[in-house]
């Protein structure tokens, strides 16, 4: 079976800073993929590698055998590859019910359709309540929901998730994980960038970590825990030899 | 039928009643409101749902007006046709500039600045193009007659105005309710998560900008065959551009009634001043009172009039 997601060698350079190199990875249809890195890696560049917004050096990147490179952020999206922004952009003078009705446009022209769909995410994702207040009213927690809503409603077949978890308190986390973990069960592959490391373990199906723009471990949640690169990037190198 | 509806029935059964009992002069008043309500109504297009700030559509009514007057006295075609090609002519110039700012990412005061720039440029070469009057501009001789977009009877123009005011409101309203609309809002608030969700963002502002100019070059040919005469500093001057972009923002721009409340608000209001106040030593004072009620709006109405009023109607309902 192809693979839903192919990273071949993507490198991206700004000046002087290296900021992704050579980075190559898959993904299997329905998987549930974390990329973890300390703060500057270049996760966020990747993303934006992967979801049109940059455009890479060199390499490449496939969505299910075909190429997305010089492809803009809206035929990326068309094609079932939509994403969430780690600062949240909310339309805020829009209400929540119009935000996730743009993303919902994209797949369904008719208004009347699209209000149907967009609605019934809204319910799905805990917003229900707010269906008519301007999105510019809600709390951060909820934004995060509403971003995680607008992304849903360009039906995916994957979901690039930068840092959903991000700000919130530990029930919000608790709340964000078990609809993120719902929407990979529905069939929906997800590649997730997060820094919150206990939900990042418990959510992903494999790992890969990134440090200085390159990657320096890949695998089960487990064994990347126990990688001494992993912890060096982290923790710097004297954690290594205490670790020993 | 709805509220709304009825009241927007009742509005228009009014305002196609009023002349019949309104003196020359008002009628002429009305004239100007229905006009630069028309221009507002078209610059809301773009400049109030799509957000992209053009300061320069006079260069459009310009265009327009230039296009079915010469059309006209070379060719002898009739103004009811000049006006559409004038308004072909003024949308593959709005295409042109589209292209040249949302191509290369012109967005805010840049965007502005190339739309004043193109403007200025269309006064500059109809200034020196002797082929139209250069300087002096172009007079056009009075018929009366209705196929050349003349009337005897000032009330005719009442209703030419009313209808392009109408047409276009119609028309926005339609815009607003399909997808075009919506995705046009969300454009207005954030491009960068617009294309992130689908959205062709370059498309939409696009196709915004060319409806929007092809309407302004449509009105161009209104003011050629109501004033009767083109000065390029006046049919491509900055204060044209204003005029056109004032009424909706105090209005309220992105909103279908806007540019209509704010050209009742300010149309008349423009016309009082110039009237009793631009006399003898207190010539240009109108536009100091233009200037003060701006600021006024700026400061109290942010998102113009109707907005503001709507909240206040909704609060006493309630």
């Amino acid at each position: 079976m192809t693979p839903i997601l192919e990273v071949a060698g993507i490198s991206k350079r700004f000046g002087g800073l290296q900021a992704v190199a050579r980075l190559s990875f898959q993904m299997a249809e329905g998987e549930m993929l974390g990329l973890i890195g300390p703060n500057g890696a270049g996760k966020t560049t990747a993303f934006n590698l992967l979801s049109g917004f940059l455009v890479p050096d060199q390499g490449d990147v496939r969505f299910r055998g075909a190429s997305l490179v010089g492809l803009p952020p809206h035929a990326i999206c068309q094609r079932g590859v939509a994403r969430t922004f780690q600062i949240v952009r909310p339309f805020p003078h829009l209400s929540v019910l119009a935000n996730v009705r743009v993303g919902a446009l994209a797949r369904h022209a008719d208004a009347r359709e699209a209000t149907a769909r967009a609605t019934r995410i809204v319910e799905a994702i805990g917003l229900a309540d707010r269906l008519n207040d301007p999105a510019g009213s809600l709390t951060l927690s909820d934004r995060k929901r509403l971003e995680l809503a607008r992304a849903l409603a360009t039906e995916p077949a994957l979901l690039l998730l930068d840092e959903v978890m991000a700000g919130l308190s530990g029930r919000e986390t608790e709340a964000m994980v078990a609809l993120v973990s719902g929407i990979n069960r529905g069939g929906v592959s997800i590649l997730l960038i997060e820094h919150n490391m206990r939900a990042v373990m418990a959510l992903s199906h494999r790992i890969v970590v990134l440090s200085f723009g390159e990657k320096i471990a890949e695998g089960p949640p487990a064994k990347v825990a126990a990688d001494p690169r992993v912890i060096e990037a982290y923790l710097g190198e004297e954690y290594v030899h205490a670790a020993r | 039928m709805t509220v709304p509806r009825l009241a927007a029935l009742a509005a228009v059964l009014v305002l196609a009643a009023l002349p019949s009992v309104l003196s020359s002069y008002a009628v002429t008043v009305f004239i100007f409101i229905f006009f630069y309500a028309y221009l507002g109504q078209a610059w809301n297009i773009v400049g109030g749902y799509a957000g992209q700030l053009s300061a320069g559509h006079a260069a459009f009514v310009g265009l327009g007006a230039y296009a079915s007057a010469v059309l006209s006295a070379r060719l002898g075609l009739t103004p009811w046709i000049g006006m559409l090609v004038g308004g072909a002519l003024a949308a593959a110039l709005g295409a042109l500039i589209g292209f040249l700012g949302f191509r290369f990412g012109l967005r805010g005061f840049y965007f502005v600045l190339l739309t004043v720039a193109f403007a200025e440029i269309c006064r500059i070469v109809a200034l020196n193009t002797d082929a139209v009057g250069g300087a002096l501009g172009l007079y056009i001789t009075f018929t009366g007659d209705p196929r050349h977009f003349q009337f005897q009877d000032n009330r005719m123009y009442y209703y030419v105005a009313l209808a392009l005011m109408l047409a276009a409101t119609g028309l926005v309203a339609a815009i607003e309710r399909r997808r075009f609309g919506e995705y046009l809002k969300a454009i207005r608030e954030d491009e960068n998560a617009c294309e992130a969700l689908g959205v062709n963002t370059f498309k939409y502002k696009m196709l915004a900008m060319v409806v929007s100019s092809f309407l302004t070059g449509v009105g161009g040919t209104f003011y050629a065959y109501y004033l009767f005469s083109l000065q390029p500093n006046a049919v491509f001057g900055i204060p044209l551009s204003v005029e056109i972009i004032i009424r909706p923002i105090v209005g309220g721009a992105g909103t279908v009634l806007g540019p209509i409340l704010g050209s009742f608000i300010l149309s008349p209001l423009g016309e009082v001043s110039r009237v009793y106040l631009s006399q003898g030593s207190w010539s240009g004072l109108h536009l100091v009172v233009y200037g003060v009620l701006l600021v006024l709006v700026v400061l109290f109405l942010p998102d113009g009039a109707y907005p503001a009023a709507r909240r206040l109607l909704a609060r006493r309902a309630r």
